[in-house]
């Protein structure tokens, strides 16, 4: 064999070694989860003993359970509060931060700490603040001659809380993100449309906005992503309720399958929230390669 | 132009306390004396400090306890990462080999895989783990891998984030970096390990960061592997001070405020390499 064969033969061995691990870790903990959970979701099971087959049972079952849809409904609800809201507040701040002043470092380092607050710790500090009777929020509002509100426990106001709260920790890590797009932007295309006149409004709708185009995107998917997904904030904060008023999706499945050892059924509400998720993610990147096409 | 400074400093200020006055509240609560923290209206400014809240958090029953189970479980995540994933992520940006691109594809959309996807099954492996925890050669008859450590640390072991943050790290030196040394006769090994492994230092110190806050932040797993008290982590044990409808405020908040200062000090620390790397994976 050729020295060059050699040197390709080497490089891919310690390449195979070096990805194995993961690779091996991923297909065991990642792929074959959605196998298991698929025959899973064709059973009745209870988690012990035996699983028993019972075809698309589970599947019809989703279909006329008006739980699991008004769970979809507030897990929609949810995501389409938090996203649009937290990708403009992130745009302003990461806008804000970008520019050149002393001290910026202490600014982002204070919009950052709410994003590796844990979760629960996050949910805490904010019933917290949310608090009926001693709150500092209804202090604030009793100011303004508000009466009181129960923030967690009305179900007309409990979702919006929760959003308020994921918002502040979410926006740091979005800020960061398009703060990376904006750097990213050549300063010679504002100086060239300020030469043309154009007002500092205009340049940024008409360059900034546009330009920030994948970034918009991106922080779309991921927000997607983790929105559809959540569970903990609202376990802590409201366990759900008032009146299924925050009984996400991912909630539900966790209840099916943990409380009521239903986990044919989760599992099958779990690939259709699998499903969905997916989708709306695929169609949002199609999105974005039609309008660059 | 001094004027357009002036007010973005005004709103970088207004939008700092909004997101700072929560963390403040919070450490204002922990230190103030039952009386003053029920006080209405509320006091901004503590009349008097007290640490009892502390003392009562920490000499509360297993408090110590999960604090240390969180730090065991957090460390031992964020050594298997910083192992694992420098590894994938170099032979990913410096190596080229045979469905180099589709792996990683496949690695990356993974990610997309919802949480709730894999719960049920993880749980039933971790349960079914062969030869422990009771369990014969086909993991029947006992609890398997629940309430130990490494059924803990396992979804947490190798993100795929983590790899994808030392790829693109590792993707921005030239390629003769690598050559050079190989014309020399190094071998593979010697290269990651003498020229790699050094200059991945921020990319590293950012995936430590990440990996420890996620495994100390998580809370939907040791919920679901852990029902023995002695095993569950700080994030579970918060709960100890709140149910559903009333708090014991005081503990509560110096509780949390200790469950949130070990991501403090390590963020703090190492921030300028967490912003830099964020910002540099953040979209490609």
């Amino acid at each position: 064999m050729s020295s060059a064969g050699k040197l390709k033969r080497r490089i891919t061995v310690t390449a195979l070694i070096f990805i194995a691990p993961v690779l091996v870790y991923n297909f065991i903990f990642k792929i074959v989860p959605i196998f298991v959970s698929l025959f899973l979701s064709l059973t009745k099971f209870s988690g012990f003993g035996d699983a028993r087959f019972i075809g698309l049972e589970n599947y019809l079952r989703i279909f006329g359970d008006s739980e699991f849809w008004r769970a979809v409904l507030v897990t929609f609800q949810f995501s389409i509060e938090v996203l649009p809201l937290n990708m403009l507040i992130s745009l302003l701040l990461a806008l804000l931060v970008n520019s050149a002043l002393k001290g910026m470092g202490v600014f982002r380092a204070i919009y950052y700490l709410p994003v590796i607050t844990p979760m629960v710790a996050a949910s805490m500090i904010w019933i917290w603040l949310y608090d009926p009777q001693i709150g500092i929020l209804n202090f604030l509002l009793s100011l303004f001659n508000i009466p009181p509100v129960n923030f967690l426990r009305n179900p007309s106001t409990a979702l919006h809380s929760i959003v308020a709260m994921r918002i502040w920790r979410g926006a740091g890590w979005n800020m960061l993100i398009y703060l990376a797009g904006l750097q990213g932007i050549s300063r010679n295309l504002y100086e060239a449309a300020a030469i043309d006149g154009a007002s500092s409004v205009r340049r940024f709708f008409r360059i900034t906005l546009p330009l920030l185009r994948p970034v918009h995107v991106y922080v779309l998917i991921v927000g997607i992503i983790s929105t559809l997904q959540s569970f903990t904030e609202m376990y802590v904060m409201t366990g759900g309720g008032p009146l299924q008023s925050t009984t996400t999706v991912g909630l539900l499945i966790y209840r099916a399958a943990f409380d009521y050892m239903d986990m044919g059924y989760a599992s099958a509400m779990s690939f259709v929230l699998g499903i969905i998720i997916m989708t709306l993610s695929v169609v949002s990147f199609r999105s974005r390669q039609q309008k660059e096409a | 132009m001094k004027k357009n400074k002036l007010r973005t400093l005004l709103l970088l200020s207004l939008a700092a306390v909004i997101f700072g006055s929560p963390f403040f509240w919070m450490v204002i609560s922990s230190l103030k004396p039952n009386a003053e923290l029920f006080a209405w209206p509320p006091t901004f400014i503590p009349k008097t400090v007290t640490l009892e809240h502390y003392q009562s958090a920490l000499t509360a029953r297993g408090f110590s306890n999960y604090f240390l189970n969180s730090a065991i479980v957090s460390l031992i995540s964020m050594a298997f990462n910083l192992v694992f994933c420098s590894l994938a992520g170099y032979a990913f940006a410096r190596l080229d080999f045979p469905l180099k691109n589709v792996l990683f594809v496949v690695l990356l959309s993974t990610m997309m895989i919802p949480v709730q996807v894999t719960l049920v099954p993880t749980f039933l492996m971790v349960k079914s783990f062969p030869l422990v925890g009771g369990n014969d050669i086909l993991g029947r008859g006992g609890t398997g891998l629940l309430n130990t450590y490494a059924g803990l640390v396992i979804p947490h072991i190798m993100t795929v984030f983590g790899v994808f943050i030392m790829r693109q790290f590792y993707m921005q030196f030239p390629k003769e970096l690598s050559e050079a040394a190989r014309i020399d006769g190094a071998s593979e090994l010697g290269i990651f390990r003498k020229i790699f492994l050094p200059l991945g230092r921020p990319a590293m110190s950012a995936l430590a960061i990440f990996t420890f806050t996620q495994a100390w932040d998580d809370f939907l797993w040791p919920l679901v592997v852990t029902s023995d008290r002695s095993m569950r982590t700080l994030q579970l044990g918060l709960e100890v001070f709140k149910n559903r409808y009333t708090a014991d405020w005081g503990p509560l908040m110096a509780a949390t405020t200790v469950s949130v200062l070990p991501v403090i000090i390590v963020f703090l620390v190492f921030q300028r390499y967490f912003t830099d790397t964020a910002l540099s994976s953040g979209i490609k």
